[in-house]
């Protein structure tokens, strides 16, 4: 048989490699994100991911507003877990004046923080399945997540860009029945949690879509940057909670979920493992919430002495640090924020390549990225 | 008179009945899908804490009216890049296929477009499987790289899993030894049995197969929503986009309306035989009437005036339909029951059969696509190659030792005097051990494959180099 060389070099059976875009309108990119995808038939060989198209300016905004009024900003980053963006700003710039929460305000800090971490993996929860073709349990997950929003409500009058902290402290006292709605939602959750584990966790379908997806190993996280859940997920031990603690976090026995592969099913079984510790620290917080006061002293115009702070908080995506340098001003000299969502998705194309395409919105599910903290 | 119109008149005297059915199918179906729909939103909504469609009409009842305006009123688009021809061509065919197929199933004794063809079942097997050249012609004319890629999946699976469903039949087939679907009914009366027991692994193959030949989660793959945006529907849009719809529930009445005849009785009432049980007769006038009182105590509960009057229609309706079901089973208690019945009741009871025999039907279907809804808001969906190695090496391996099986169970009982119960369960037994080596033996080879994922052979960049 005659064998045409040319053809030889050309690509496989001569057909050509097919680049689609996912995206920035697609139902599960998780918002606007798009991903440029090189297929050999339904196999990733590429990716490149675009993003910026929620792109808002919010470190240099930063720049003009004073301290306070940059504050509710934050909590426009990751909308899903506003407490705990504002969280680690304003410890941040507390940091940099020099002062210190009161206890009181502490453990209502990791309270609500902790209720957002819960809120926030319930949301990933929900979408995560869904992605993967489970309709139901995003239901489940929206009817938990509405219990914290009201607590949240109740406390702030907000449920989602919250606003729930101040810096040096709180502006509101705790409203009188918070112990009781934190205890009510907490000893319900348990058995919620056990029924997305019935859906789930043992289900065939689920873990031949979950297992051996999208592994990343701890030196390849390392590399990359990630952290959060994804980083534990592969192995490594590294919770912010833990080992530089902040907040309220010193008082409370928690322990740290770790996976072994590192694939989209540790990554699931961490998240959820994580809320049932979340649980107990809200649980342990509310057994003793120090009396006195909620703020600390700090004046009405907020003049921090120039120099620079680095404050970084384990949010429910991973490390969120805010960098903050002070001239001595009322306004920031320039705020640079660390997204955890951000430096996560670079790890996307690594975990996509050799994958099949619909194995891609698994990843970017398990992932848990929110557009708004990508792009800031 | 001219000879054309003669011709034609003479072709419907003969010919009505037939015409009656067909032109009622065309008519009602649509509905009947608009109507799955919304029995489908209710169902999800139940299973997920919430209510479902509440707002166009008392409890979202006339949802599906409101839809089909909006799809009909919407603007015909088709893109500029697209086939035209074909692109227009493709949801009228799978539509069509979804339709005509419909002609040879029997809705109860009566309601049948097709009377009595002796390929019955094969007829419907035959043109269902056209329905997926319309998908793939669908989403190749879009010029979609989503389209193609869905009608591209589509066809593999449709492919696969219609020869999954054809082997599982055929197990049914061999205890009737036909493929008319009267005589496959009437012979499951006769041997005083469902052949859902006779051959559980052909039933359970065929609930499969029939999930994934719909389309329908977890096998809904071409038009994976999460993946896909719509699969091959991606491009369509207003009427066209409904009429892939209506093929799409039209199909599941088939496949439904094939299971439930084959594997389910048909429209006999369950225990057809068994005469104390013939109260079951008043079942569906209880059901009716159970209904009907539901909505009248709704009713006292609407918000506004217009709701309650809907719900004392509704009421209404379902009260004389109960009716007319309570005075046929007079008709034929009192025919059976007296040696000359009133004239009237002679014509109530001849009634009897058809609107009984459609009512249990509609309920084994009704039930077989509740089936299909439950699984869909329970699981998550297979991923392509997965979908794949479960047709290929499970399924069809599986359905093809049961057809052996059944063979063998027939022989046992037929040539050797068997029972019947001790063949069916020795050679069931043995299809269910060679199901679980199947499965054992994929679970070991699906670990390899998935690791052989993680390094992906790359023919391209090879050959790129």
């Amino acid at each position: 048989m005659h064998e045409n060389p040319a053809q030889k070099t050309d690509t496989l059976l001569g057909a050509d490699e097919l680049v689609i875009n996912m995206g920035p309108q697609h139902p599960s990119t998780h918002g606007v994100l798009r991903v440029k995808l090189k297929l050999d038939g339904e196999r990733v060989i590429g990716s490149e991911c675009v993003i910026g198209y929620l792109h808002r300016g919010v470190e240099k905004i930063a720049e003009n507003r004073s301290y306070q009024q940059f504050a509710p900003y934050v909590d426009r980053m990751d909308y899903v877990a506003a407490v705990s963006n504002g969280l680690g700003y304003c410890e941040a710039v507390e940091k940099l004046l020099m002062v210190e929460a009161p206890p009181r305000a502490r453990v209502i800090r990791t309270i609500l923080t902790e209720l957002q971490r819960i809120a926030s993996h319930l949301l990933w929860l929900g979408t995560h399945a869904l992605d993967i073709g489970a309709l139901t349990p995003l239901f489940y997950c929206m009817r938990e997540r509405e219990e914290v929003l009201k607590i949240f409500e109740k406390y702030c009058g907000a449920r989602l860009t919250t606003h729930a902290f101040r810096i040096g402290g709180l502006q509101y006292e705790a409203y009188e029945t918070l112990e009781k709605d934190v205890e009510r939602f907490c000893s319900s959750f348990e058995a919620r949690i056990q029924e997305y584990s019935d859906l789930l966790t043992g289900n065939s379908i689920w873990l031949g879509r979950t297992r051996n997806v999208g592994l990343l190993n701890a030196a390849d996280c390392i590399a990359l940057g990630a952290s959060g859940p994804v980083l534990r997920a592969s192995g490594v031990q590294w919770d912010l909670r833990k080992a530089m603690p902040y907040a309220a976090y010193d008082q409370y026995k928690f322990e740290i979920p770790v996976g072994v592969n590192g694939d989209t099913y540790d990554r699931y079984m961490v998240r959820i493992e994580e809320m049932r510790q979340s649980r107990l620290i809200c649980l342990q917080a509310i057994e003793n919430i120090p009396a006195g006061p909620i703020m600390a002293r700090v004046g009405k115009v907020l003049k921090p002495p120039p120099g620079e702070v680095y404050h970084a908080v384990e949010g429910p995506k991973g490390i969120l640090g805010y960098y903050i340098v002070s001239d001595g001003g009322t306004q920031p000299y320039r705020v640079r924020i660390r997204p955890p969502s951000f430096i996560n998705l670079q790890s996307l194309d690594k975990m996509i390549r050799g994958h099949l395409v619909t194995d891609v919105v698994a990843i970017i599910g398990t992932l848990d990225i929110v557009l708004g903290e990508v792009d800031r | 008179m001219s000879p054309t119109l003669h011709a034609v008149l003479a072709f419907v005297q003969t010919w009505w009945v037939e015409l009656l059915c067909a032109l009622l199918t065309v008519l009602v179906v649509p509905l009947i899908a608009g109507y799955i729909v919304l029995v489908e939103r209710k169902v999800m909504a139940d299973m997920q804490a919430r209510l479902g469609p509440m707002r166009v009409g008392p409890h979202g009842l006339l949802q599906p009216i409101a839809d089909a305006v909006k799809l009909l009123l919407k603007e015909d688009l088709i893109p500029d890049n697209a086939d035209q021809f074909i692109f227009w061509f493709a949801p009228v065919l799978s539509m069509t296929a979804a339709l005509t197929s419909m002609g040879a199933v029997a809705f109860g004794p009566w309601f049948q477009v097709a009377r009595d063809i002796n390929i019955g079942l094969l007829f419907v097997i035959g043109i269902s499987a056209l329905g997926p050249f319309g998908i793939v012609l669908g989403g190749w004319a879009s010029n979609n790289h989503y389209s193609i890629i869905g009608a591209i999946r589509s066809t593999a699976q449709l492919i696969s899993y219609e020869t999954t469903a054809g082997f599982a039949l055929v197990s049914g087939f061999l205890f009737a030894g036909t493929l008319n679907v009267r005589a496959i009914v009437e012979h499951q009366r006769a041997d005083h049995v469902w052949y859902l027991f006779l051959a559980p692994v052909g039933f359970f193959t065929y609930v499969i197969a029939s999930i994934a030949e719909t389309n329908r989660a977890p096998f809904d793959l071409p038009e994976a929503e999460s993946e896909l945006v719509a699969g091959y529907m991606t491009e369509y849009s207003g009427f066209r986009w409904s009429l892939y719809f209506l093929a799409e529930y039209a199909n599941m009445i088939v496949v439904a309306a094939v299971g439930t005849t084959l594997f389910l009785g048909g429209w006999m009432r369950p225990f057809p035989n068994v005469q104390w049980l013939g109260w079951l007769d008043a079942f569906p006038v209880l059901l009716l009437g159970a209904t009907g009182v539901y909505c009248v105590v709704r009713a006292g509960k609407q918000p506004a005036y217009v709701q309650a009057m809907f719900m004392w229609t509704v009421a209404l309706a379902c009260f004389v339909i109960a009716l007319v079901f309570g005075l046929v089973e007079l008709g034929h208690i009192v025919a059976l029951r007296s040696a000359q019945p009133a004239h009237l009741f002679q014509v109530l009871d001849s009634i009897h059969p058809g609107l009984y025999g459609a009512f249990w039907f509609l309920l084994k279907v009704g039930a077989y696509i509740y089936l299909f809804m439950w699984l869909r808001f329970t699981l998550p969906r297979f991923r392509f190659d997965q979908l794949m190695r479960l047709g290929w090496h499970i399924l069809i391996p599986l359905a093809l030792v049961n057809v052996m099986d059944v063979g063998i169970a027939l022989v046992l009982q037929l040539e050797l005097g068997w029972n019947r119960w001790w063949a069916m369960a020795l050679t069931t037994l043995f299809t269910l051990v060679v199901a679980a080596l199947l499965l054992r033996w994929n679970d070991r080879h699906a670990a390899t494959a998935s690791s052989s994922l993680l390094a992906p052979p790359s023919p391209l960049e090879d050959a790129n180099a």
